[in-house]
């Protein structure tokens, strides 16, 4: 069996979802054990457990809430140096890149980002990944020991297994020289009601929703199917809305029953982050955009009466 | 308190994101194709700049690429950037993220700069995987994802973006920092910053100079094939019935 390690992403205390994700691909390739670090490290290991890790290596140092990327560095480093695994994976999110990039330099081993799968072959690892924007899918084989693979988030569905994981303390000392990207502060903009990930209906506007003055009719939008909005790149990179909302390979994945994508074209950059939506519905006024190819029902016609048209009959019924 | 600064921007060149891809029958991107300074190393040229501007300094620019992505240090000369290192060997082509990032740190480490400001991500891979590989080669902190930057003596605080808002990030220099397209507007360059930037020096250097071998790459393209596709489905326009189709498809989706 590959010995397979999962980096468990935490986010201040809390398990990140991708971490359970990542579990899933893990456990079909091999023996699992995972690596939690920071607050909360005791307690995911119970999850992880049951989600089919054998062994968790747990660390609660607060050096890996507080600084950036290094301490955690240091402590895959240490337990690699122990007895290396044949893969190491973390979810393709802002902070394991961070951590994942450090690890993949110092080994020198280098590493495969943004996967959609992976698969074993003649005893080897094959990634998946989306090439050319998404429009094509490329078979990387992974040359090194560890390999080093960053999954995309959301692209696996998690499920218990049952099980109870052996937790074992990581005997490591975060040093002062890794402390040195120093968290200070946390700011919480977003007020949204719904988070962007979770919702079960994600409404986005892109620039075909001709400027920022008219995002509220999307949050009406929303409001009446209890979704979240969500947004194009351009639209984000205009300053129209903050980065929190940006759907796509530079944003959020995310992976609704429904999704409405409203003057969006449908940049691969975008469609690779909501394609997993088990329905699609495209609202735009070009009815040859690369969106209408992909919609389960594409509407040609001005967003601005569309949507609040919509709005209106989601109320409506609900009365 | 102000001290003069030495920053290196990492600048890449790469397909114009206004005009379309196109691909090679072997599967590589075509060469035909307008190539451009990433915007997103543009927006780190012009904080550079800002950062030079206030506390003095020196701004160099360095990029990997083939003999034509001089055009892209040239680019950032003309905003206003003091000189130029190319990076440039037939032995780079198709290099990973690892390799690239060895040359970059290779090609900075003898400048010894108190800032290193790369973009968070490439527009034409957008992966973000080479700057925390660049920070851990060169041995600095990595201060990344910022929408804000600010400088005091030998203390670097930047707002890192997430997910729900941002961080406030602080270390001491010698720092590596990510920039978003948010940090600052590029600025122009004037007809005097054109001309300026003609007898600005850009150093080539190959992996011999820099002391790296090209080894084993992290993987091995198996195969490229056409990605799965939704089936297209019904394409309507915006009439009188339009909003009941709308209201159907929600309602078989079982959100209303």
């Amino acid at each position: 069996m590959a010995k397979v390690w999962v980096y468990a992403e935490l986010n201040q205390g809390a398990l990140s979802a991708t971490a359970l994700e990542l579990m899933v691909k893990a456990r079909e390739l091999g023996d699992v054990e995972a690596i939690a670090l920071g607050a909360g490290a005791k307690a995911a290991a119970d999850t992880l457990g049951k989600h089919g890790a054998k062994v968790v290596h747990v660390h609660e140092d607060a050096a890996f809430d507080d600084y950036l990327a290094e301490p955690a560095t240091d402590a895959l480093a240490a337990l690699n140096q122990q007895g290396a695994p044949d893969l190491i994976l973390f979810g393709f999110t802002s902070d394991s890149r961070e951590v994942a990039g450090r690890l993949a330099a110092r080994l020198e081993v280098g590493l495969i980002s943004n996967a959609g799968d992976l698969v074993r072959n003649d005893g080897g690892f094959v990634a998946k990944v989306p090439y050319f924007g998404g429009a094509k899918v490329a078979s990387l084989k992974a040359n090194k020991k560890p390999a080093i693979v960053l999954i995309r988030p959301k692209s696996f569905e998690p499920s218990e297994v049952g099980g109870t994981a052996e937790v074992k303390e990581l005997a490591v000392t975060i040093g002062d020289g890794s402390k040195r990207a120093h968290i200070v502060e946390r700011v919480v903009e977003a007020s949204e009601k719904v988070k962007l990930e979770d919702a079960k209906v994600v409404i986005s506007g892109g620039r075909g929703m001709g400027g920022p003055d008219n995002f509220p009719l999307l949050e009406d939008l929303a409001g009446a199917l209890g979704g979240a909005v969500g947004a194009s790149r351009a639209v984000v990179d205009a300053g129209w809305v903050p980065y929190s909302m940006q759907v796509g390979q530079t944003g959020k994945s995310v992976r609704p029953g429904v999704y409405i994508a409203v003057g969006i074209s449908g940049a691969m950059q975008h469609t690779v982050g909501m394609k997993t939506s088990k329905v699609i519905i495209a609202i735009n006024k070009d009815a040859e955009a690369p969106i209408m190819k992909m919609a389960d029902l594409g509407v040609v016609g001005d967003a601005l009466k569309i949507v609040p048209a919509l709005t209106a009959a989601v109320k409506a019924k609900k009365r | 308190m102000t001290s003069a600064l030495k920053i290196v921007v990492t600048v890449k060149q790469v397909p114009d994101p206004n005009s379309t891809f196109a691909l090679e029958a072997d599967n590589t991107i075509s060469r035909e194709k307008e190539v451009v300074l990433d915007p997103g190393d543009e927006c780190g040229v012009e904080e550079a700049l800002q950062l030079k501007e206030a506390h003095g300094g020196e701004v160099i620019l360095v990029s990997m690429g083939p003999e034509r992505a001089r055009d892209a240090i040239r680019k950032g000369l003309s905003m206003g950037a003091d000189r130029g290192i190319l990076i440039t060997d037939p032995q780079l082509a198709g290099a990973d993220a690892l390799l690239t990032a060895k040359a970059l740190a290779a090609a900075i480490k003898p400048e010894a700069p108190d800032l290193v400001i790369c973009g968070t991500e490439s527009y034409d891979g957008s992966t973000g995987m080479v700057p925390p590989m660049l920070a851990e080669l060169l041995g600095m902190p990595q201060l990344t994802v910022a929408k804000k930057v600010e400088v005091d003596g030998t203390n670097v605080k930047v707002h890192r973006q997430t997910a729900d808002g941002y961080q406030v990030l602080e270390a001491a220099t010698p720092a590596l920092i990510t920039v978003t397209a948010a940090i600052a507007e590029p600025r122009y360059a004037s007809l005097k910053g054109i001309m300026a930037a003609r007898s600005k020096e850009i150093k080539q250097v190959g992996l011999g100079d820099l002391g790296i071998e090209r080894g084993e790459s992290a993987e091995t393209i198996e195969g490229v094939t056409d990605a799965e596709t939704r089936k297209a489905g019904v394409v309507i326009e915006f009439d009188g019935t339009a909003i009941d189709r709308i209201m159907q498809v929600l309602a078989e989706a079982k959100v209303i």
